[in-house]
């Protein structure tokens, strides 16, 4: 079985978790990047990034379109290999495990590396469905309707969908459907969410609702934020990763730091002509 | 270049900044002026003037408000601003210290000086210099500079402590001489809090090139 250091080789039920909290794991760094390139083909899309996740931390990744901020989070739980050509050099260490090691099960990697993206994909089941899904395949031997609701309350949505649970989770509103994602990321337990421009879809009230909820599951988790919104950025994140992109078309980290300090006074001509809007 | 609007909103503040520095500046002086001449007209003017520069602080207040609201200002810009809004509050400071001297000066009325006036315009000249340097400091965005108007408070300081003394000296001789000489200490000290504040804007300055408060409040004033 795979040699990587994931929290469950299966699934752990409710009475393990406090056992095995993230804190209990060891190392200040969850992930760690290092000299990270990564290609579409012949295409080099970003290149030579390094840097290391905080355990507990948010990490947020802002840069220009096209700098290859979902390019990154994506090679962070393996997703970038399943676009055609999507290939890495570098590494990426999980609790200090090589990510990308010949016996490590993607699909293992993508439950215990969750990911939330732009648009809320709910699937086309009941609520309550949505977020038993990642449970019922990954074979949770717990119960599964306490694993929901709490799945639902740490969303922050339970409230608002406990009476209507079997309802479809497409009559949901923009905002709640993100909450859903979020929630059935998080069903499954894992130690780590990125996150691809989760309110970019969303309106102002629920972009605050979902940020709300980004800081409280910080407790928990370490999560990975790409935004366009610097505002944002600032707001919800720990630390900055600022991505540019190159002549050479292939993007690159200028700068990663206290996201503090990035806003108020970054090291780099290039990050502070960005986050001023000075970039042409 | 983007945000052309938003980068001459920004330069367009400052001009504004200097023009509120020259008024008190100019409040500074006169008010000095008027206490040497024991021109009680011109301690009035003084007086009535610092309304204009009271509204101009709001002005600038609230211009300063509204680019926070309106362009969410990050980074150098942001910390341009935040320095924009902190030196018209000093400013507007020093020139209520200025306001002070001239109502002490029409308190003393008619009455002539204890003394002749000597450490005091000295002081008055040296809290100037420095008011100046801090704005070309804020101007040419120069650390050095600001550093050394920090530096320079000292002197203030040492001059103050020497008209302390000196009027000390002229009421513990004669006790009638105590109001007279209570005047004069009381613009000693307008003076030196006047120093102090700009003090406060050369800080102000060093944060807002640095980004960094500790190199600001390397050295902290005594008030």
């Amino acid at each position: 079985m795979a040699t990587l250091n994931l929290r469950k080789p299966a699934l752990r039920s409710v009475e393990t978790r406090e056992a095995s909290s993230p804190t209990s794991q060891g190392g200040d760094y969850v992930m760690e990047i290092k000299g990270l390139n990564a290609y579409y083909g012949d295409l080099l899309a970003i290149k030579n990034i390094n840097l290391s996740m905080r355990r507990n931390g948010i990490t947020a990744v802002i840069g220009p379109s096209g700098c290859g901020k979902s390019t990154l989070v994506r090679c962070l739980n393996r997703m970038h290999e399943l676009v055609p050509g999507g290939r890495i050099e570098g590494s990426i260490l999980f609790n200090g495990e090589d990510i990308n090691a010949p016996a490590v099960d993607p699909v293992e990697l993508r439950s215990t590396i969750g990911m939330v993206f732009q648009k809320p994909n709910p699937f086309p089941k009941s609520i309550f469905d949505n977020v038993a899904f990642g449970l019922r395949i990954n074979g949770y031997r717990g119960d599964i309707a306490e694993a929901v609701e709490r799945s639902l309350r740490q969303a922050a949505l339970w409230d608002e969908v406990k009476d209507r649970l079997k309802r479809s989770a497409l009559a949901l509103s923009g905002g709640q459907q993100q909450r859903l994602c979020i929630a059935r990321a998080i069903a499954v337990e894992p130690e780590v969410i990125l996150m691809d421009e989760p309110c970019s879809a969303l309106d102002p009230i629920a972009t605050l609702a979902i940020e709300d909820l980004i800081r409280e599951l910080r407790e928990s988790y370490t999560i990975a934020i790409v935004t366009h919104n610097m505002q944002q950025a600032a707001r919800v994140s720990d630390e900055t990763a600022f991505l540019m992109v190159d002549d050479d078309r292939a993007g690159f980290l200028v700068e990663f730091d206290s996201t503090e300090r990035i806003f108020t006074n970054p090291s780099h001509q290039q990050t502070e002509a960005y986050i001023t809007g000075r970039f042409s | 270049m983007a945000r052309v609007g938003f980068s001459n909103d920004l330069r367009n503040l400052q001009d504004e900044l200097l023009v509120l520095a020259n008024m008190v500046e100019k409040a500074i002086a006169r008010s000095l002026d008027a206490l040497k001449n024991r021109d009680l007209a011109l301690s009035e003017e003084v007086v009535r003037d610092d309304d204009v520069i009271d509204l101009k602080r709001m002005e600038l207040e609230e211009r300063c408000i509204d680019l926070i609201a309106t362009q969410q200002p990050l980074a150098g810009d942001l910390r341009v601003l935040i320095t924009v809004l902190h030196m018209s509050v000093e400013l507007e400071r020093i020139g209520d210290y200025a306001e002070g001297i001239a109502k002490i000066s029409l308190m003393m009325g008619n009455e002539p000086p204890l003394k002749p006036l000597i450490d005091i315009p000295r002081m008055a000249d040296k809290a100037t210099d420095m008011l100046r340097r801090s704005l070309d400091s804020f101007v040419n965005r120069d650390v050095d500079l600001a550093k050394a108007v920090c530096e320079d408070d000292d002197e203030v300081d040492a001059l103050y402590e020497q008209v302390y003394r000196e009027l000390l000296t002229y009421m513990m001789a004669s006790p009638a001489a105590i109001q007279r000489a209570t005047f004069l200490l009381w613009v000693a000290h307008d003076l030196e809090r006047i120093a102090d504040r700009t003090t406060n804007i050369a800080e102000q300055v060093i944060y807002m090139v640095t980004g960094d408060f500790t190199q600001a409040n390397a050295r902290v004033s005594t008030y």
